[in-house]
């Protein structure tokens, strides 16, 4: 079977994000949690997850854990984002589109403002 | 659920839920038998024949917060809209299978959709699980296996964005490549 991609390839991309990670200061990672039961996946959160992965890979952003989880319980709300900045409070948004989880990772999680408008209590 | 690959990855969080650390994923297209497979497999804890019995039952559910799990009924409806079969085995400690089988032709058979954008969502989501993602089309066939990219990055997240890029572009060729083969 025919590999496109070569493991070397990797090897190149592990040495370059070693180098960043020695030029950068030791802070914690933001971690982004999107939640994905079956409610989240009809309501569309792999878009908004896919959409958060985009934007990293286009803006080069390091740094930032994404994860994504089974259902978080607040079903009338999905697609649910959480945002957990290093020594903050877990922040959890609603009805989260790609959109919206756009602006929250350049507002929230780039700029630490939290979107007050799409925030949910939970 | 409008695409196959939404199924896939609802049906994979079950696998997350019952602490899988293998999930295999097996998408097989075979054109001469007008026949669609998916098959999701996992090495977690499993079920007890009792539950096996009742897990496509809507009010079956390991939830806590709600007394209904969808995810089982949805996609065993799907597949029995098509003409196609629907089978989970599962042993208590021995893992899950569930396997849906659409006729591929079917005009009610939804479309595959968006394979990479739930492989994307499963393996930087989960990276602590170890996925192995198989196509094959035909006679044709790309696996896609995490372990020896996260032994070569050692340390490295997932979401280094070289790294996602790099994923996902080696999904989306293999996908087109064995497609592209098995149409020639």
């Amino acid at each position: 079977m025919p590999s496109v991609k070569s493991l070397d390839d990797l090897k190149k991309i592990r040495e370059e994000a070693l180098k960043k990670q020695q030029l950068k200061e030791t802070s914690g990672k933001t971690e982004v949690i999107v939640g994905m039961g079956t409610v989240g996946i009809a309501a569309g959160a792999r878009e908004t997850l896919k959409a958060i992965l985009t934007l990293i890979e286009d803006k080069n952003l390091s740094d930032i854990i994404v994860r994504q989880t089974g259902n978080i319980g607040l079903d009338s709300f999905e697609p649910i984002v959480q945002v957990v900045k290093p020594g903050e409070e877990k922040v959890t948004y609603g009805k989260v589109n790609p959109e919206m989880a756009r602006r929250i990772i350049e507002e929230h999680v780039l700029k630490g403002e939290i979107v007050k408008e799409f925030q949910i209590e939970g | 659920m409008r695409e196959l690959a939404l199924h896939i990855l609802d049906i994979a969080e079950n696998s997350i839920s019952a602490d899988a650390d293998q999930i295999r994923i097996l998408v097989e297209e075979n054109l001469d038998e007008d026949r669609l497979k998916i098959r999701i497999e996992d090495n977690g804890k499993g079920m007890d024949a009792d539950t096996l019995a009742r897990i496509t039952d809507p009010f079956v559910t390991s939830r806590t917060t709600r007394k209904v799990g969808l995810g089982i009924p949805f996609f065993k409806a799907a597949a029995e809209a098509c003409d196609g079969t629907f089978n989970i085995q599962s042993q208590p400690g021995q893992g899950t299978y569930v396997e849906a089988v659409f006729k591929h032709s079917h005009i009610d058979r939804m479309p595959l959709g968006d394979l990479t954008g739930t492989l994307m969502t499963l393996i930087i989501g989960t990276p602590d699980i170890h996925w192995i993602f198989e196509i094959r089309v035909n006679d044709q066939q790309y696996v896609f296996d995490d372990e020896p990219i996260k032994n070569m990055l050692v340390g490295i997240p997932l979401t280094e964005p070289a790294v996602m890029k790099y994923i996902r572009q080696a999904i989306e060729e293999g996908i087109t490549h064995v497609r592209r083969q098995a149409t020639a």
